[in-house]
């Protein structure tokens, strides 16, 4: 009765290619990424130390560390998400809550996933035309942020429906039947059962603008500022800052003979920065969750 | 005869352009159990939401016709907080909002405005009481509502319904997910809430309509085919053939 007939043979040895096929393409996802990071340490290692995050660089970049590109792109993330995260989680909870299907939200839902495609460089000279030139604020760290902010925001906004449409409709439906209004609703079952992919969108976003060039290039960094070494403040809101992307940019093609560790440093630097914000959003993460008492 | 509750004049509701229900006349009185039956599709849920107006929310929606709460028409009514506080819903799968089982219950009087402990306390109590679920809960009052079993989360919801003390329950077919146990402990709870408030029930049990109910609407494909006592409804006479065909299982 329980005799393995050919074509359970044939499905286990299915099942058994299908499996290991899975694992593999998962194992070549990680191993570039291993390597990338492996890599990089290595090249960099005769250079990382305190010093070199906490001096500028110096002799025309060839040495010295990288304070100023460092606090640069600090300041755009921060200001950057200061302006798109607001704005693009209450625009995506209107979106999803409130909005009723009519050709303008569709027409809105359109723009936001085409803006999410749009090449980083076209942003930038949006940057450039809307918030140097017309508004008149000049290239300056508020310039380049708003520009980083445009850029993140559809995907910001997207991501943010995505994770409060995950939230079941029934949920909102008991809130109604008792009395709530949608606010309430939103307030305290639709955002606190959304809370972490919301954070989720947003700091995947981090990344994106930490890492871009192209944006900032027109619209406030510079190749090279020198500024006061170990002050957090030392960057006005209306003064050009240096940027690790763009500084790794400049070091590994504009200037002749850096040192190779010195690019490498850089490179592993900006991705540190990357990986502590989000560690530090995964500890608001985990906060969060604990206060919900599940 | 007491008092009308509800009155329902030429109801007709459409969901874009299907229609979910024609043109429906109904009255509810005080404190009876009114039965709701019929096929699915029939617009037995429909009809809840629109008496605690609840049907607004689905966006393509449209509703003539009226319906008189105490007399008044709510569809006028400014407040509709007010009115969904007077109706309290149940739904047919049991939805344990995430939070813990007092949360649950205290949800309805914070989001009115109640803030005070102790009167929080005693609302939790006395609904869980009326729910036939707070011995079994007493003890951990702070752990999470979902983590009930089926038929504790279906009292837990029959309890949170009851938290703003209302004059009308409505439940929409509550014993689809429960045990047939668990549906009598309900069906009990209801009978000591009778003398209370109005109950709708609407349910796909037949059944269930004739042990409870005082009187029994039959709904097909968004019409009211009949409407009367049970002794009528559940006889060999009622108004309507069709009525009796689906009462004794001949379709449907």
């Amino acid at each position: 009765m329980f005799n393995e007939t050919d074509f359970d043979r044939t499905k286990r040895s299915t099942e058994l290619i299908a499996k290991s096929l899975f694992l593999l393409m998962t194992l070549l996802m990680i191993l570039p990424l291993l390597i990338i990071i492996g890599y990089l340490f290595y090249k960099a290692y005769p250079i990382l130390s305190l010093d070199f995050l906490l001096k500028n660089p110096i002799r025309g970049m060839r040495a010295g560390g990288i304070w100023a590109p460092l606090l640069g792109t600090l300041y755009l993330i921060v200001i950057s998400l200061l302006i798109a995260a607001p704005v693009g989680v209450l625009a995506a909870v209107y979106l999803n809550e409130y909005a009723r299907e009519s050709w303008l939200t569709r027409i809105i839902n359109l723009a936001v996933v085409n803006l999410a495609g749009v090449p980083s460089i076209v942003h930038a000279l949006f940057g450039l035309g809307a918030f140097v030139l017309f508004l008149g604020i000049g290239r300056s760290i508020l310039a380049a942020s708003l520009t980083l902010a445009i850029m993140t925001l559809p995907v910001i906004i997207a991501s943010t429906k995505e994770a409060l449409s995950s939230v079941p409709m029934a949920f909102r439906e008991a809130c109604w039947n008792l009395g709530a209004t949608r606010w309430q609703t939103i307030r305290h079952v639709v955002l606190p059962n959304s809370i972490s992919g919301i954070l989720t969108g947003i700091i995947l976003q981090v990344s994106r603008a930490a890492g871009e060039t192209a944006p900032i290039m027109f619209t406030g960094a510079v190749f090279f500022k020198a500024i006061r070494e170990g002050d957090i403040f030392a960057y006005g809101l209306f003064d050009q800052c240096m940027a690790l992307s763009m500084h790794l940019f400049t070091i590994s093609t504009q200037v002749p003979n850096v040192p190779e560790a010195l690019p490498y440093g850089t490179a592993v630097v900006l991705l540190g920065t990357v990986l502590v914000v989000n560690a530090l959003a995964i500890i608001f993460r985990v906060y969060l969750r604990s206060k919900k008492k599940w | 005869m007491s008092p009308k509750k509800i009155e329902i004049s030429n109801l007709t509701v459409h969901y874009g352009h299907k229609k979910a229900l024609h043109n429906i006349s109904l009255d509810v009185f005080e404190h009876e159990i009114l039965g709701i039956i019929g096929p699915a599709q029939s617009g037995k849920s429909t009809l809840l939401k629109v008496i605690n107006r609840t049907v607004e929310f689905i966006p393509s929606a449209r509703i003539s016709g009226t319906v008189k709460i105490d007399g008044r028409d709510i569809y006028q009514q400014k407040n509709v907080y007010e009115l969904r506080r007077k109706v309290g819903m149940v739904s047919p799968l049991p939805v344990g909002l995430p939070l813990s089982i007092y949360d649950n219950v205290a949800f309805a009087p914070r989001m009115a405005g109640v803030t005070d402990k102790k009167k929080l306390d005693e609302i939790v109590e006395r609904c869980l009481t009326q729910a036939a679920l707070w011995d079994e809960v007493k003890d951990r009052l702070h752990t999470l509502g979902t983590r009930l079993s089926g038929g504790q989360q279906q009292r837990l919801t029959i309890a949170r319904a009851l938290s703003h003390q209302p004059q009308i329950l409505c439940l929409d077919e509550f014993s689809i997910a429960i045990d047939p146990v668990t549906t009598m402990r309900i069906e009990d709870v209801l009978k000591s809430l009778h003398s209370q408030m109005t109950i709708i029930l609407v349910t796909n049990l037949v059944q269930q309509a004739r042990r409870l109910a005082d009187r029994t609407a039959f709904l097909m494909a968004g019409e009211l085919i009949e409407v009367d006592r049970n002794e009528v409804i559940f006889s060999d006479h009622p108004a309507n053939q069709k009525t009796y065909d689906y009462v004794n299982g001949i379709f449907g």
